[in-house]
């Protein structure tokens, strides 16, 4: 009988709501138990684990390789970040390096990433607080992400295009003159959110003083990603511990200092500048050629045409595919910074061509978690708000 | 030889060994990547040293999991990992439990954020936190019976 526990004995002045598991504001199936003095919240209690699938105990079951599509399946507005964590974390595990080309491809694309992430959160937030026509702008520059990667990986959100060493695919022909021309509008149509929301007194009304959390607080529920930086704490994993090349792309971490709905609000926009920044840059950087995946033979599949004429190369991929490869016995966590904060693999090996443990330390679950220190106090209307404002992923909480 | 002086070097471990020594059972480093292990008793001792000492500062704990070693003994591993924003350092510290006596000290008054990582731990692996406030099974329902990320419950569950 969950609830009775999580019920807690309403006094004749409090009453109990059940915010969820059913509820547009909720972002999927997070149900939070609110006890109510008249409209003020006096304890809020999110209840997690609807969407539980045992994902961490499936990649136990699974090949290093074949446990990339169910990354895809954990924040499922964020697909590449998560391809790209786990496989990096494998690549530390086996001491492997992608080719230059395959690590700029891997930014541009993550960072596009933030973006679509960052605008089906401005989209989903402004919708949650009464400001229907935003979520129809954001969704159109969001389909042109969404193309984007369906050109490059043949698919729009279940992309698993990062491979342990590389890509999954050559990129095709003319795909980043399609960035180009994302680029090119893009800032354009910030601008348009802008003007409908920043100046905006009704959304002014309904964000700014809501939903303060101070900087201790933050570090003590270990809170990340953009809710921690409208706080005042710079970390961001990017410049903390540069992966993929992001030691070689020059831009600005957003800090700051309000910790308000309104601050995060500014703060998320500023970033979708930001990544701009670095697609532009890794525009310039990828090369037209070049390997997109490292030369680890018995750990990477060989070339098709190497596969064809040599018979060594034929040897490992009949070995790759119905076997896979056996990392050294260790452990290693690799950390990256998801639209949502910090996303982090913890991948155990015990020398068997599957992992003994993976563990993913999702953003929003520790996000999520600091929910009531938001809008515990404050009426009821505000919670709506501060859930839009943590910008949670119920699949990577509950996995 | 020349590795366990490297290990030994390392400013974090230095710095724990002139604090108390013994509380440090093992210091290894792995793809670079600390991994001090603390025995059972010294859990929160060390884990309040990390967090507090004005030198390490390790103020956010990133995650917290488990590993299920069966059947060796002790079979449990639960990993914390740690950042220290002022270092700009990941640290991992490694504690183990029985599969006879699954407990663990909580560090939950040492980050609060331990709260939900500990929850989970005790529902998927069921060890259980000394001095948890609030410990029940967060991901699957009250009623479930087993842990299913232990290494003995079947992946397609029990039917």
């Amino acid at each position: 009988m969950p609830s009775t526990v999580l019920t807690p004995t309403g006094s004749a002045e409090s009453m109990v709501l059940n915010m969820g598991p059913q509820h547009p504001s909720t972002h999927g199936v997070l149900r939070v138990v609110l006890e109510l003095n008249g409209e003020t919240v006096v304890k809020a209690r999110p209840d997690i684990g609807y969407l539980h699938t045992g994902i961490e105990k499936t990649c136990e079951a699974k090949t290093y390789t074949q446990a990339i599509t169910l990354t895809d399946r954990l924040d499922y507005l964020a697909p590449l970040s998560n391809n790209l964590c786990y496989c990096l974390a494998v690549e530390k595990l086996l001491g492997l390096q992608a080719p230059k080309r395959a690590q700029y491809v891997r930014v541009l694309l993550t960072e596009l990433t933030r973006i679509a992430s960052h605008l089906v959160w401005l989209g989903t937030h402004a919708i949650d607080l009464g400001a229907m026509s935003v979520f129809l702008y954001c969704f159109r520059e969001r389909e042109e992400i969404m193309k984007i990667f369906e050109m490059v990986s043949g698919q729009r959100m279940m992309t698993s295009y990062f491979r342990i060493g590389g890509l999954a695919l050559e990129p095709p022909t003319g795909w980043l003159d399609r960035v180009a021309r994302f680029v090119e509008i893009f800032p354009e149509r910030i601008n348009e959110y802008e003007d409908l929301l920043t100046e905006n007194r009704i959304w002014q009304g309904r964000t700014k003083g809501v939903g303060y959390l101070s900087p201790e607080d933050a570090v003590a529920w270990g809170v990340s990603g953009p809710p921690l930086r409208a706080a005042g704490i710079a970390y961001d994993v990017r410049k903390f511990f540069p992966y993929s090349s992001y030691e070689e792309f020059e831009f600005d971490v957003p800090v700051r200092t309000e910790s308000d709905c309104y601050a995060r609000y500014l703060l998320r926009v500023a970033e979708m500048r930001e990544s701009l920044k670095i697609v532009k840059q890794a525009m310039a950087k990828v090369p037209a050629e070049g390997p997109i995946r490292a030369e680890a033979p018995g750990i990477v599949p060989p070339q098709r045409e190497k596969m064809k004429t040599e018979m060594e190369a034929l040897i490992y991929h009949f070995k790759i595919f119905p076997e896979g490869f056996s990392p050294p016995p260790g452990e290693v966590y690799q950390r990256i910074e998801s639209p949502r904060g910090e996303l982090g693999f913890y991948v155990a090996s015990d020398g068997s061509p599957k992992p003994y443990r993976v563990k993913v330390r999702a953003p929003s679950f520790a996000n999520l978690q600091a929910l009531p220190l938001l809008c515990e106090g404050r009426v009821m209307a505000d919670t709506v708000a501060c859930i839009g404002t943590l910008d949670i992923v119920l699949g990577e909480i509950d996995r | 030889m020349a590795d366990s002086e490297a290990i030994t070097a390392h400013p974090v471990v230095a710095r724990l060994n002139a604090w108390d020594a013994p509380a440090i059972a093992q210091a290894e480093i792995f793809r670079g990547e600390l991994t001090i292990t603390v025995t059972r008793e010294n859990l929160r001792r060390v884990c309040d040293f990390l967090r507090s000492d004005a030198e390490l500062q390790f103020t956010f704990l990133s995650d917290l999991t488990g590993v299920d070693r069966f059947p060796v003994e002790p079979r449990f591993e639960i990993n914390y990992h740690l950042l220290s924003m002022s270092r700009r350092e990941g640290l991992r510290v490694k504690a183990r439990a029985s599969g006879h006596d699954p407990v663990l000290q909580s560090v939950t008054a040492v980050w609060p954020t331990a709260n939900w990582h500990e929850r989970e731990v005790f529902d998927l692996f069921g060890v259980r936190f000394e001095g948890h406030p609030d410990l029940r099974r967060i991901l699957l329902p009250a009623e479930w019976e087993g842990h299913p990320l232990r290494k003995d419950f079947p992946t397609e569950g029990y039917r």
